[in-house]
């Protein structure tokens, strides 16, 4: 392969050059965060990991923002076996739309195989904007699978993985580390397409 | 009028054959006499020299790996009956041509199918998807079309000056009439239907019956030939009986993809889709194995059912091998007619969300795919119901929601939380960040609840929902997370 035609991968990014602006991503709500997203945002047709150490980081109030803009556009919402329960009332408070609301619970003990096929059904159809999922050890061929769904479907892929993933080589666009912090939650990007890392970047809770 | 005959000349075999894509010798035995002989067989069997007429015993010392099926004309009824239901959605007017053939008055659908040759085609393609041959064809008169399509005459004839032309030329083998009959036309010297035509009628009729006189007036077009027609039954069920036992998944999807494309047809016919299907499985011993699909709304998409029977296919366990399925479904429901959704865009989308809920549940089960809920009802645990997903009266403001601080995340059942000098602890101390929200009602079902609500946060700053249970012992729960 030539320098050349390496130089003209889309995957391929050269420091010195500016952060790319990709394809319009969702904002996130938080224009700290937005600014150090390519296309703005959390990118759409794409898969994004957010690592932590365990439910209730603040990784749903992360997501909220999006999701009820994704919501308010008609676009379905899937929760792919989830750790809880997604609860109703505090997702229709915060301006997402219950019926369009779509909670899959494969309900074996183990359903990795059954969780995945179900997340990339849901990122492919087309129909869902955004798909959130909990895979227990996903290989590198599955999250590359998935990846190509999210990108079939236009759809916005989250994984929440646990901080030992880090060391991992993983497909997905974006990659975050999540840490609880007083009074917020603090933000490290660990992967970023067209992007070095930046310093960690702190959103404030909003309740 | 324009006629269209679908003569199936292999009818007998196909109803068992057309379940398999297997080419095994495969030969049907019918009673001739005392003695069983072969009546039809398909290629595999001709090869090794089977032919029809032979004895059973016979054709078995010819092809030893034959296997032969007992004539079934129930059956062949049946599958003629199903097939003209399927039919039905190339027409309205179809009429039975018992024991092997159909009718099906054409002249009205050409525009609607953009034409002659492309309705041939599709019918054509239509017929072979469900496992049947069937030689067409097309006339002004129903019988002439019969006698054309029988005499394997595939050219298509608009008018009755054509038609006569064609009708001489026929050898008289297209005619249904006893052997008698046949031998008695032949010591006559006749050997085509001009050749009958040319005869004094009077005498044709007392030698032949005037049966047989009316039935060449009907053919030339030259007496009315009203053909009652053909009233598909309410519901759909329609069985296949295996060639061979089966036991694996894939040969099933085989057989089922026969089922699904005739109910398909069923309900375009009777601009109907069904929401729920039910595939019987039978073995030769033992209770039969049920599946039932439920969808979330009507459909009579071949291909989307097809793929969720195939899901449920691959995840049964078949305890024993499959003789015969059947496909039932019960209740069709009128659909909107098609044209009108190319222009609706909210219906395709909402097609494709049901697709999606369709495929998860096909593999995952019902309970497994669900919609949330929020529910007016004070105490948290009951304030979200899981519902079908797309329910419409889950949209907000339908509801009123809760004013205090709900959290992201509930847990299914509240645990009880560890006191360490008196407080809370969960992994650490927990430190109560704002509340108490006093939260009690339920009296009116009997399960009464009273507490205090506080949104904690650990040394990890991450935040919890717990609670005071002020009507027991003031234990402390943890009932959700801030996620």
């Amino acid at each position: 392969m030539s320098l050349e035609s390496l130089l003209q991968r889309a995957d391929l990014w050269r420091g010195g050059e500016p952060v790319r602006r990709g394809p319009a991503g969702v904002p996130t709500g938080s224009e700290a965060l937005d600014a150090e997203l390519p296309g703005g945002g959390w990118p759409r047709g794409a898969l994004t990991e957010l690592l932590l150490a365990r439910p209730g980081a603040g990784e749903l109030g992360l997501l909220l923002p999006a999701l009820a803009r994704l919501s308010a556009e008609d676009r379905w919402l899937a929760w792919i076996d989830p750790p809880h329960l997604p609860y109703a009332p505090a997702l229709a408070s915060a301006g997402i739309d219950p019926a369009r609301t779509l909670l899959v619970r494969p309900g074996r003990t183990d359903n990795s195989a059954e969780m995945l096929w179900a997340m990339e059904q849901a990122l492919r159809a087309g129909t869902c904007g955004a798909v959130l999922g909990w895979p227990a050890a996903p290989n590198h061929r599955a999250l590359r699978r998935l990846q190509l769904a999210a990108e079939h479907g236009a759809a916005v892929g989250i994984l929440f993985r646990p901080l030992s993933a880090a060391d991992q080589a993983s497909p997905a666009a974006l990659r975050l580390r999540l840490e609880p912090a007083a009074g917020g939650l603090r933000l490290h990007l660990l992967k970023r397409r067209g992007g070095w890392g930046v310093r960690p970047i702190f959103l404030p809770t909003v309740v | 009028m324009l006629w269209l005959a679908l003569y199936l000349p292999h009818l007998p075999l196909e109803v068992v054959a057309r379940g398999s894509p297997a080419r095994t010798p495969l030969a049907i035995a019918a009673p001739d006499g005392q003695r069983q002989r072969i009546h039809a067989r398909n290629r595999a069997a001709a090869a090794a020299g089977v032919h029809p007429g032979l004895a059973v015993n016979t054709a078995l010392a010819l092809c030893p790996g034959l296997s032969i099926r007992a004539r079934d004309e129930a059956a062949e009824a049946e599958a003629l009956g199903r097939l003209a239901g399927w039919a039905g959605q190339f027409t309205s007017r179809v009429s039975l041509q018992p024991p092997a053939g159909l009718l099906l008055e054409i002249g009205a659908s050409l525009r609607l199918f953009g034409g002659l040759d492309t309705l041939l085609t599709r019918i054509g393609d239509g017929v072979e998807n469900l496992g049947y041959r069937a030689r067409p064809g097309v006339a002004p008169t129903p019988l002439g079309a019969w006698w054309l399509a029988r005499a394997g005459r595939r050219e298509t004839i608009t008018d009755l000056p054509a038609l006569s032309r064609a009708l001489h030329t026929l050898p008289l083998t297209v005619l249904e009439i006893s052997a008698k009959a046949r031998a008695e036309l032949r010591g006559l010297g006749l050997r085509r239907l001009g050749d009958c035509v040319r005869l004094p009628r009077a005498g044709l009729a007392k030698r032949f019956g005037p049966a047989f006189v009316t039935d060449l007036d009907r053919a030339f077009g030259l007496q009315p030939d009203p053909r009652p027609r053909f009233a598909p039954p309410e519901r759909f069920e329609s069985r296949l009986e295996l060639p061979a036992e089966v036991d694996d998944s894939t040969a099933l999807v085989f057989a089922a993809r026969r089922l699904v494309v005739e109910l398909c047809g069923f309900l375009i016919a009777r601009g109907a889709g069904v929401s729920s299907l039910e595939l019987t499985l039978d073995h030769r011993r033992g209770p039969p194995t049920s599946l039932h699909l439920g969808l979330v709304s009507p459909t009579r998409e071949p291909d989307h059912l097809l793929g969720l029977l195939r899901e449920r296919l691959e995840r049964c366990p078949l305890n024993a091998p499959v003789e015969s399925i059947a496909l039932r479904a019960d209740r069709p429901q009128a659909l909107a007619a098609q044209p009108a959704a190319l222009f609706d865009k909210g219906d395709s989308e909402k097609g494709d969300w049901q697709h999606l809920v369709e495929r998860l549940r096909a593999r995952l089960g019902e309970a497994a795919v669900t919609g949330l809920c929020p529910h007016d009802d004070h105490r948290p645990e009951h304030a979200w119901r899981p519902c079908p997903p797309g329910t419409e009266t889950a949209r907000r403001k339908a509801v009123p929601l809760p004013e205090g601080v709900r959290p992201l995340w509930l847990l299914e059942e509240p645990t009880a939380l560890r006191l360490v000098d008196g407080r809370p602890w969960l992994g650490g101390e927990l430190r109560l960040r704002r509340g108490p929200e006093r939260i009690e009602s339920g009296w009116w079902d009997g399960i009464e609840a009273r507490r205090d609500y506080f949104i904690a946060e650990n040394q990890g700053n991450e935040r919890y929902w717990i609670y005071r249970d002020l009507e027991g012992d003031g234990a402390w729960y943890l009932h959700g997370v801030f996620g």
